[in-house]
């Protein structure tokens, strides 16, 4: 019994060593890391920043009054219109060959792919976090616009200082969710030869032609990397959520 | 008695020749390594399927093809999800730790693709002092194998891995990569598909392409040997390499 037991255990700790010791392949794995968290984190900010606009300018041109007249709101639907085919042409095709659109066809000329990635996903992120954003802002009660109006603040201001906090507030909990789903969905990189943490797990499989330790590992790497997050979205949440116990 | 014997010798004789009938090869590879396996239409063709299919041929087994990534190929040979792996793939010490390899059925040459007016003139380029290139290959080949150990680590470029071959091409034609270390097969049916390309007349490194079956299926192995011993005796092997790539 012990001697199957240790017979297993060196079985293991030869597994562990021809994928990640020798050939000092764990440094794929760093960088692959390296390249999941900068993908995923760019992405994010652009997706944040094109989610804000266009949730603010479709719930905007929903709540003025149809049928005004004048520049501002032929404008103002001439945006809507664009934001709306954004949001639908994003989000009714696959991220994979949006990320293949822009690596081959798009962004054609250039090769620095990991760029091209951040770019891909953020974009696709942006028509999710327009949704999320969205709706955030119409569960906001429309009196608070109001009150705010006759406070003497001007839309603007209302926005950003009465509409703002309580939007945050309300989106956080879908937000971290839409986070949590761009960090995994990152991981189809590889298909336009961008180094993540999912390639990288996989060039290990192909030079070891093992499979248990290098997905396991990225696996594992994955969940450790969601795991914090929702800790640190907890975190932030219960902060926000101090100014409701009265 | 007699009438027994022959009860149970037909009954044997309809169960082997069911069995026989009901048993399959199931030959794992990438459909994507023009002329040796890849689609003409919705069909599976190339010299690699064709040898396999006479093989199970000359065997009597049904043939039955799987197509999956390059790099999962030898690891579903491994697990017996596949019988065998005939995908361009070439012989190495490392590879023959996890399978076993059959008699070799062609040779392989890694080939250089760049566009007309490269600046790589030979394959010696790659390897010039203070030499910077981006090479695009297909990952987990022997080229990705090559170039990561001869070029990436060596300080000399770096290599962008693709999904398939015809991945890395169509990076080299957008200017992506310098330069694309394919087989040559694959590399002369890319470049007849786009204008502007050449294969560069030296050659990267010279290989044997072989079948690859598990390890414990060491029955499989000597059957498959023999009957590819006999296609290359009465020159099937030759016909269809022949007919995929014509002679010059």
């Amino acid at each position: 019994m012990l001697e199957q037991l240790s017979a297993w255990f060196e079985g293991v700790k030869a597994e562990f060593i021809l994928n990640f010791v020798e050939k000092n392949r764990w440094k794929m794995l760093v960088t692959g890391l390296e390249n999941t968290l900068i993908i995923t984190f760019f992405a994010l900010l652009i997706g944040m920043a094109i989610g804000v606009v266009i949730a603010v300018v479709r719930t905007t041109r929903d709540q003025t009054r149809q049928g005004k007249r004048g520049v501002g709101s032929a404008l103002l639907a001439v945006a809507d219109a664009i934001c709306r085919i954004y949001t639908t042409v994003i989000r009714g095709t696959p991220v994979v060959v949006q990320l293949m659109i822009m690596y081959f066809i798009i962004f054609a000329s250039s090769d620095n792919g990991v760029m091209i990635a951040i770019v891909a996903f953020g974009l696709n992120s942006g028509a999710y976090v327009s949704e999320i954003f969205r709706g955030g802002i119409l569960a906001v009660d429309k009196g608070q616009m109001e009150a705010g109006r006759s406070l003497g603040l001007n839309y603007l201001q209302t926005m950003l200082h009465v509409i703002a906090p309580q939007v945050l507030k309300n989106v956080l909990p879908t937000l971290a969710n839409e986070f949590i789903v761009l960090i995994k969905e990152t991981s189809v990189a590889g298909y336009v030869a961008v180094s993540d943490l999912t390639f990288a797990g996989n060039r290990i499989r192909g030079a070891t032609y093992s499979a248990f330790m290098p997905l396991i590992a990225v696996a594992l790497i994955y969940l450790v990397l969601v795991m914090f997050l929702t800790w640190l979205v907890g975190k932030l949440e219960r902060r926000l959520r101090q100014g409701d116990n009265r | 008695m007699k009438k027994l014997l022959a009860l149970v010798l037909t009954l044997a004789m309809t169960l082997t020749a069911a069995f026989a009938c009901a048993e399959t090869l199931t030959m794992v590879t990438n459909v994507s390594f023009p002329p040796y396996e890849y689609y003409d239409g919705e069909e599976a063709v190339g010299i690699d399927v064709d040898i396999a299919k006479a093989i199970c041929e000359k065997l009597g087994y049904e043939f039955a093809l799987s197509d999956i990534d390059f790099g999962a190929c030898i690891a579903a040979v491994q697990s017996g999800k596949a019988d065998f792996c005939m995908a361009g793939l070439t012989v190495t010490d490392e590879r023959k730790q996890m399978v076993n390899f059959t008699d070799s059925y062609a040779t392989g040459i890694q080939s250089v693709i760049v566009k007309e007016g490269s600046d790589i003139t030979s394959v010696d380029d790659l390897f010039a002092e203070g030499a910077s290139h981006k090479i695009g290959v297909q990952q987990d080949t022997t080229g990705d194998i090559y170039t990561t150990g001869d070029i990436e680590e060596a300080g000399l470029g770096t290599v962008n891995r693709y999904q398939t071959g015809n991945d890395a091409v169509m990076a080299l034609v957008s200017g992506k990569v310098d330069c694309v270390v394919i087989d040559n097969a694959p590399a002369k049916a890319f470049v007849e598909a786009n204008t502007g390309l050449k294969v560069l007349d030296t050659e990267y490194a010279v290989e044997e392409y072989a079948a690859c079956i598990a390890k414990e299926n060491t029955e499989l192995l000597e059957s498959f040997n023999n009957a590819l011993k006999e296609l290359i005796a009465d020159g099937t092997v030759q016909a269809i390499i022949d007919k995929y790539i014509p002679v010059e």
